[in-house]
């Protein structure tokens, strides 16, 4: 059977076992690949398949979700049954928001066959690729794939399905003094170039091994992909996030302009680079939704639950366990700028590859301690100059793109694998540029 | 169930694995969130399926499957073996593994309340009550958790192994968020995302939710008006939560073996750790004795066998302060030539084993809170963790708590808000210069540690006390 077949057949089970109950059906068909290296040969290399089957009833004003990974006839009908059972004894749901009416998909998804199919030994050449190309530093990484077929169905009507795959690539090539990291990420598999991406990456690592220590302080920085692709994450898990604002713990305020004019956020599961499904985890169809334009916030992500309480509609960003978590983009986009060497106006800063295990300090200031990973360098009169250890910052997030915080955006724009947060069953996208701030408070360094 | 993990076992080796072992789990989870006097959600989750591990040459393979039948499962065995295959495209250097007793057995985790069957109503009663306590004493934003799961897992390996193994762990927790002008407070009871343990509803009975929802919500709110932590350095005194978090970042990860060998260099990082050291470097204070011990009755890392099939025992991980054993499995220890693994665990069927925390904590000291407090003259108590960040290596940590309180003259005087300490790893276990006793050790568990790609969510846990560091930096801000 397919997904669709599925969530129709337990729309049907959960109809003749409790007549007039409300059910949504998500059915999720998931094959996931992720070929991993350390020092520089296939240590862990693994492939699952899977289906999930995740079902929410709403009877007599209650409501209450169950996940299973059988698709037999037995194992369905259990689901239902223990559903409903639960159902019964959960108290009256005050904010139901209702089922998802029919409507059509405004995307069909982004679909590789090649990609869909890959084994194991095409993920394993682009491996090789990339530790040939390190040139005998060691390498550390993954290569991954992944495809889903996804359906939707619920008993209002609405019936959606499609199909996405992905492919990534992150890994670094090692000195023993310092890293480098290079990484992509898309649809393909056969767009990653395993050579181009381990010789970036150990020509990042060989212009590391070198490194000045940095009192604490203020620096001016040029932040690369890796690095906003945190600092995105971060304003989307704790602010831009429906629930954050529902309860009152979010820093947005709609219609503010709470950034400076080159920053313009907004997720797009119609881009040809989305890897998302066209569809979030209440059936709505998903289209282009704009979180930030030119630092004015003009929306926050919304499942059907907070948009009510919001007194809007939903913007399609429904997650499993979102009645916890909040709402979350899944193909997220930081326009790109018109910056070609954000590095040659600094006259005295940092150029940060990555940011590491950082962590919010308070979700309303949003300020955010970290650690630096995978390189650093002090800028000095427009060129790049010594590289610098590990450094730590404790930094709010939202002060750092403020009003006329950003110096600059570059032009391009990259790929980070592993998207930002926990997206309706699949996959994710985010795509970045780097970024240049007036700002960053280092507050202390590898030695404390 | 057996037959299953045999078959799967039995495929891979005639693709031409020269060892295989197939894990069968059947997992359910159950969890029950509310707000503010109101249930949030109700998450039940089962899962079945079977796990293949395949070694050919030097090279692994994995693939998992959520069928039962012999045709997948003997599918699963061939792709495994398939996997390892193509991994010799990348070979690394010749891999042997420890060799370990061969078992067929069974164990359960001690349960004397079947977390599963206790009423929904009765639990939900529970978290929706709390928060409706926190509630009306005034805080916006009053939330409580609970969480069970339940694992049989059926191990079968080429070299004979059968066991089965039934654990049940389950916990629950509840925390409030005071909204000030441009900024939040938090309190959580007793952690904040609870307390767990490798036992039956008696663990949840015992944490006693219900006696300490109005105290957290009237701290939550004085911390809004409290003084900040001041900037500086000082002594400090760590909480037991606090510390089980101390402990979990910047020994339990430091030790893990296959960190220390460079194998989670690409995403989790390495260690400061070097493994020509062991046995030699001083890792912190006499004071400092951790072990890794999964035998420990209720305590959220225990279990009879690892998902190797390694018999759970005690290992000395810091000996009186200096560094003597790692986290290990088969493979990382015969590497390493080490002849002791035990430590490797997946997250579900579906996932690679790996080399996870058991329970790492330290061993009782000869002090008490009370006669640290005492015994300082000028410091901060610090307990209930808020934030943690530490880099790759594990040395470089910076932890933030949900309230402090000022000390002065051996007494606990007024209350901080946005404490925060940061330190390295040795030279702060080195300052550690008093250690609270047996009575006050309590076994933390962490349900939520992240590790691996495709990423694995482990359950830890910490016997931990209060304890003082001395000249610690606090009080850092944005």
């Amino acid at each position: 059977m397919t997904p669709a077949d599925i969530a129709a057949q337990v729309v049907e089970l959960v109809a003749a076992a409790q007549p007039g109950a409300e059910a949504a059906v998500t059915v999720s068909r998931e094959t996931s690949a992720l070929t991993r290296f350390a020092e520089s040969f296939i240590h862990q290399n693994v492939a699952d398949e899977a289906d999930v089957v995740m079902l929410q009833v709403h009877v007599d004003g209650r409501t209450a979700s169950a996940q299973g990974n059988g698709t037999s006839a037995e194992a369905l009908t259990r689901l239902v049954e223990s559903t409903l059972a639960a159902v019964a004894l959960r108290p009256a749901d005050s904010s139901y928001p209702g089922l998802a009416e029919p409507a059509t998909l405004v995307a069909a998804g982004n679909w590789d066959g090649a990609t869909a199919t890959a084994e194991p030994d095409a993920r394993a050449a682009v491996v090789r690729a990339f530790v040939d190309a390190a040139a005998g530093l060691s390498c550390a990484g993954y290569c991954q794939t992944g495809r889903v077929e996804a359906a939707f169905a619920n008993s209002a009507g609405q019936a959606v399905s499609a199909r996405v795959t992905e492919a990534g690539l992150s890994a670094v090539a090692r000195t023993g003094r310092s890293d480098g990291v290079a990484r992509d990420a898309g649809i393909a598999l056969s767009a990653l170039d395993g050579h181009r991406l381990g010789a970036a990456a150990a020509a990042k690592a060989r212009n590391g091994m070198e490194q000045v220590d940095l009192p604490p302080g203020r620096y001016e920085v040029v932040l690369e992909a890796g690095a906003v692709s945190d600092l995105v994450g971060g304003l989307l898990w704790q602010g831009l996030n429906g629930k954050a604002v529902v309860e009152g713990r979010s820093f947005a305020q709609v219609g503010a302009q709470q950034f400076d004019q080159a920053i313009t956020l907004y997720d797009d599961s119609t881009d040809e680079r989305a890897t998302g499904l066209p569809f979030d985890a209440e059936g709505t169809p998903k289209q282009r939704l704009e979180l930030v334009a030119a630092g004015v916030v003009t929306g926050v992500p919304h499942d059907r639950r907070t948009a009510a309480a919001c007194g809007t509609t939903s913007t399609a960003c429904a997650v499993p366990g979102g009645e916890r978590w909040g709402a979350f983009p899944s193909d997220v986009r930081l326009a790109a700028g018109t910056g070609d060497d954000l590095v040659a106006g600094v006259e005295r800063g940092l150029l940060v590859t990555d940011f590491w295990y950082t962590r919010a300090l308070d979700p309303r200031t949003l300020v955010y301690t970290g650690l630096t990973r995978n390189g650093v360098w002090l800028i000095e009169n427009g060129g790049l100059g010594p590289a610098v250890s590990t450094l730590r910052f404790t930094q709010s997030y939202v002060d750092a793109l403020a009003p006329g915080a950003v110096l600059g955006v570059s032009s391009q724009q990259y790929s980070v694998p592993g998207g930002v947060a926990p997206v309706a069953r699949g996959t994710g996208s985010l795509v970045v540029p780097s970024l240049r701030l007036a700002s960053w408070n280092i507050t202390g360094g590898a030695a404390g | 169930m057996f037959d299953v993990a045999t078959e799967a076992v039995e495929a891979a080796v005639a693709a031409g694995a020269r060892y295989a072992d197939a894990r069968v789990k059947h997992q359910r989870y159950e969890s029950m969130s509310a707000q503010n006097g109101a249930l949030e959600d109700l998450t039940q989750r089962e899962a079945i399926g079977v796990g293949v591990r395949a070694l050919v040459g030097s090279s692994w393979g994995f693939f998992a499957v959520g069928d039962l039948d012999d045709a997948a499962a003997r599918r699963a065995g061939e792709q495994a073996t398939a996997i390892a295959r193509a991994s010799a495209v990348v070979p690394g250097p010749d891999l042997d593994l420890l060799e370990i007793p061969v078992r067929q057995d069974s164990w359960a985790s001690p349960c004397a309340e079947d977390p599963l069957s206790v009423s929904l109503a009765d639990k939900g009663d529970l978290v929706v009550g709390v928060t409706d306590t926190m509630h009306r004493a005034g805080v916006p934003l009053a939330s409580a958790l609970y969480q069970v799961w339940d694992t049989r897992t059926w191990f079968v390996s080429s070299e004979g192994h059968r066991i089965d193994q039934h654990i049940r762990e389950c916990g629950a927790g509840m925390h409030c968020l005071a909204i000030g002008e441009g900024s939040t407070q938090r309190r959580s009871y007793p952690a904040f995302r609870g307390d767990y343990g490798t036992a039956g509803w008696e663990q949840v009975r015992a944490t006693d939710l219900p006696a300490h929802a109005e105290r957290i919500a009237a701290e939550a709110q004085a911390l809004l008006t409290a003084p900040q932590c001041p900037a500086g350095t000082t002594d400090v005194i760590l909480g037991g939560e606090q510390m089980s978090l101390q402990i979990h970042e910047s020994v339990g990860h430091a030790v893990e073996l296959d960190r220390i060998l460079g194998w989670e260099a690409g995403y989790a990082g390495t260690s400061w750790l070097d493994l020509a050291q062991l046995g030699r470097l001083r890792y912190g204070s006499e004071l400092m004795n951790v072990t890794a011990d999964p035998t420990l009755p209720g305590a959220l890392g225990s279990f009879g066998y690892d998902d190797e099939g390694t018999p759970a025992a005690p290992n000395d991980i810091v000996r009186d302060g200096m560094w003597v054993g790692v986290l290990a499995g088969r493979d990382s220890a015969a590497r390493a030539g080490l002849d002791y693994a035990g430590a490797v665990r997946s997250d579900g069927y579906a996932r690679l084993p790996m080399v996870r925390m058991t329970n790492v904590g330290l061993l009782a000291g000869p002090d008490s809170l009370e006669s640290m407090i005492a015994a300082t003259d000028d410091g901060i108590f610090m307990e209930h963790n808020r934030s943690w960040s530490i880099d790759d290596k594990r040395r470089n940590f910076q932890f933030g708590c949900e309230i402090g309180w000022e000390i002065k003259n051996g007494e606990r005087g007024r209350m901080l808000r946005n404490p925060t300490y940061t330190g390295i790893g040795p030279q702060f276990w080195a300052s550690m210069d008093m250690l609270a006793g047996e009575s006050e050790r309590r076994f933390w568990g962490t349900p939520n540690c992240g590790k691996g790609q495709p990423g694995q969510v482990g359950h830890t846990g910490h016997p931990a006390m209060p304890a003082r560091f001395r000249n610690v930096r606090v009080g850092v801000t944005g």
